[in-house]
């Protein structure tokens, strides 16, 4: 067991899983010999050669669909984007092929795929580095999306993603890549996909989020219980298919929710579980359900970006509406 | 002073457009039963095409893409491709996937609307085909490095049109098969037109089979109505391919001579004139006259051949027609390997509905 950070967490995972299966492979930009720009894959080639680390041409689009050809051949393919912001040149590839072979051959084929990228901003990066897409993949029928937010959870989940048999996309909060370390165990144990998980009990409010967020949604339990609120904090992980088993047993508990998430409000991830939380918990609501998220524009350049994430202070203000009412 | 590449793309054809002999045939006219298996194949082919149009025309198929015109080129990939190769098709490539083994009925359940009609039994690994235009061309390097990562000698046939030879999906495939010396073969079959749009309005470049210098691939333009030249070059590269020593483009010269489907009317935009020309080189009589000379087929055979050909595609589209829609809560059961708990109460309201006749 050792102190590691999130993005060697993804290395262990990737290492481990190399290991034990010879059909995983690992391709992208920059991932062999440089070990990837965060260093996520660093030392794989040298442990496992070119032939099963490989560095791609620079083409997202390319990325994506050999990926998926790799996969239809029984191989697990881990392709790494670069930068979220650059997945968008192989959405094709994701939406039309990936998500839906399996279904469209009625399970003749299937794409046991991962496709990881880095996401989301404070981070001081250039243009384009900095969004929280996530809600376009969450939409797409035949996806998994999964998001750690701890090396603990990076290093089960993306475990889990490269053994799932169907196509995952795994984000990864870049802004706490190197936050914080945690003591992980390297020994090829899995945590379950499609499961929230609960990193704080309480009863008088649930504190909802995922990725890096989870940072200040954790950090304002904590100012709360020094207030005397007790708030129930969940890691979705899992955002598409949604745990709402585990959000609706928290809500009927607590009566309150607050949502947290980065990315901007239209049409977010937030919105789904607002809904879904209104459609079956109701009459277990005391107070209208809140969202604390990005604002609905152009995530902006870094001299800004504080400005447009969520802050601790922001929660703590949800919570003392929902509180209040 | 500058320096100046120069590139060499061949051009290769046996017959004229009457299927006469240009020069010496290769060995392979001597292989009487698969010259003829080929022609059986194309004649089928037609056969099928013509019967799939007449149903959607009658409303019992949904819009078609005809094969018309393209029946030696998919019957050539068909021959010269191994079992344990893969085939990435499109979607005009009737020809070669019957030879792989897709039957007549699962391609009418295919075009009839029916998902199970690309869950072939008889060519599992062969891929769908793609309904977005090029995107084939990125798994078919996929499937041909998982090839060249397990060192098998296998070999890949990407299929695509002369459309599709404008899409960066097919580029930026040309250019992975040549830096990772990848064992496919893009057959691109020019059939010059992309729905309305003429070839010359596609590209300016000179050849489709050019592309390939862009990726360090050989480039080859062949008429795709001249069996024996496309079964040479195939044949050639695909050797190449499966011996590790790279992939291919080939340019497969023909004409579109039906509508792009059966939701287009091709007289909005070309001549009959033209079309009464690429008639006049169509790959069908040419093979036909080609036998004829050879001393290998004649009326009898041929009214033969007719006759058989029309009595597989009749017992095909009975069973087509015979065959029940899957229930609607098939479209949840093959979205994952196992529904996901989130899904599962969507699954049993769909189940619920159907039961109470919610859907007919």
């Amino acid at each position: 067991m050792s102190d590691v950070t999130l993005v060697e967490a993804v290395n262990m995972a990737l290492a481990w899983e190399m290991a034990h299966d010879e059909d995983v492979v690992v391709l992208g930009e920059d991932v062999a010999t440089n070990g990837g720009v965060f260093r996520a894959t660093v030392g794989l080639k040298d442990r496992f050669g070119y032939k099963r680390v490989m560095d791609t041409p620079l083409a997202e689009n390319l990325i994506a669909g050999t990926a998926v050809g790799m996969a239809v051949q029984g191989l697990k393919p881990v392709a790494e984007f670069q930068f979220m912001g650059f997945i968008y040149a192989g959405m094709d590839q994701i939406i039309c092929h990936a998500a839906r072979m399996r279904n469209r051959t009625r399970g003749r084929l299937h794409c046991p795929l991962v496709y990881r990228a880095p996401f989301g901003g404070g981070i001081h990066a250039p243009e384009h580095h900095s969004e929280s897409t996530e809600a376009l993949f969450a939409h797409i029928p035949g996806l998994r999306v999964v998001i750690p937010s701890s090396p603990q959870r990076a290093y089960g989940l993306l475990l889990a993603s490269i053994r799932d048999p169907d196509p995952v996309i795994f984000l990864e909060p870049k802004r706490i890549y190197r936050a914080v370390t945690q003591a992980v165990d390297d020994n090829g144990e899995a945590l379950p996909l499609d499961t929230c998980f609960t990193l704080r009990e309480g009863d008088d409010v649930t504190l909802i989020s995922w990725g890096a967020s989870i940072m200040e949604t954790l950090e304002a339990a904590v100012r709360l219980a020094e207030q005397g609120v007790s708030a129930e904090v969940i890691d979705v992980a899992s955002i598409s298919p949604l745990d709402r088993e585990t959000l609706l047993c928290s809500v009927a508990k607590t009566g309150r929710a607050v949502i947290v998430h980065e990315a901007c409000r239209n049409g977010g991830v937030g919105a789904e579980i607002a809904a879904s939380l209104a459609e079956a918990a109701f009459l277990d609501l005391q107070a209208p359900i809140v969202r604390v998220t990005g604002y609905d524009t152009v995530m902006p350049y870094y001299r800004n970006e504080q400005a447009y994430l969520p802050q601790v202070a922001d929660i703590l203000h949800a919570v003392e509406q929902v509180i209040a009412l | 002073m500058k320096d100046r590449y120069d590139f060499h793309v061949d051009r290769v054809r046996y017959l004229d457009d009457h299927g006469v002999p240009l020069d010496t045939l290769p060995d392979l006219a001597n292989h009487h039963d698969r010259l003829l298996a080929a022609y059986a194949n194309m004649v089928l082919t037609r056969t099928f095409d013509n019967k799939v149009i007449a149903l959607q025309r009658t409303g019992q198929c949904g819009t078609y893409p005809s094969v018309l015109g393209h029946e030696v080129i998919g019957t050539v990939i068909g021959q010269c491709m191994a079992k344990s190769d893969v085939l990435v098709p499109y979607y005009r490539d009737q020809a070669a996937q019957i030879q792989r083994g897709v039957t007549l009925t699962e391609l009418l359940l295919y075009w009839g609307g029916d998902e199970r009609g690309s869950a072939w039994a008889h060519c599992p690994q062969d891929l769908p085909i793609a309904v977005p235009i090029a995107t084939q061309c990125c798994h078919a390097v996929g499937v041909a490095s998982a090839m060249r990562i397990r060192e098998q000698h296998r070999a890949v046939v990407c299929c695509l049109g002369d459309g599709a030879s404008s899409k960066g999906d097919f580029l930026e495939s040309v250019n992975l098969a040549g830096a990772w010396h990848l064992p496919v073969v893009f057959v691109a079959s020019n059939n010059q037109w992309a729905i309305s749009t003429p070839r010359s309005l596609q590209s300016g470049a000179e050849t489709i089979a050019q592309k390939a210098i862009s990726g360090g691939l050989p480039g080859h333009v062949v008429d795709g109505n001249d069996y024996f030249a496309l079964t040479e070059v195939l044949t050639q590269a695909l050797e190449r391919a499966r011996a590790g020593k790279g992939g291919a483009v080939i340019e497969a010269e023909t004409y579109r001579l039906g509508d792009h489907t059966t939701a287009d009317d091709a007289t909005r935009y070309r001549s009959a004139e033209e079309l009464k020309r690429a008639w006049e080189r169509e790959g069908v009589k040419r093979m036909q006259n080609y036998l004829h000379q050879a001393g290998l087929w004649n009326a009898e055979k041929e009214q033969k051949l007719q006759s058989e050909c029309k009595g597989f595609v009749e017992t095909a589209v009975k069973a087509y027609l015979a065959s029940e829609p899957e229930p609607p809560t098939a479209m949840m059961d093959f979205l994952f390997e196992t529904l996901p708990a989130a899904l599962q109460g969507q699954r049993e309201r769909l189940a619920e509905k159907y039961r109470q006749g919610g859907v007919s």
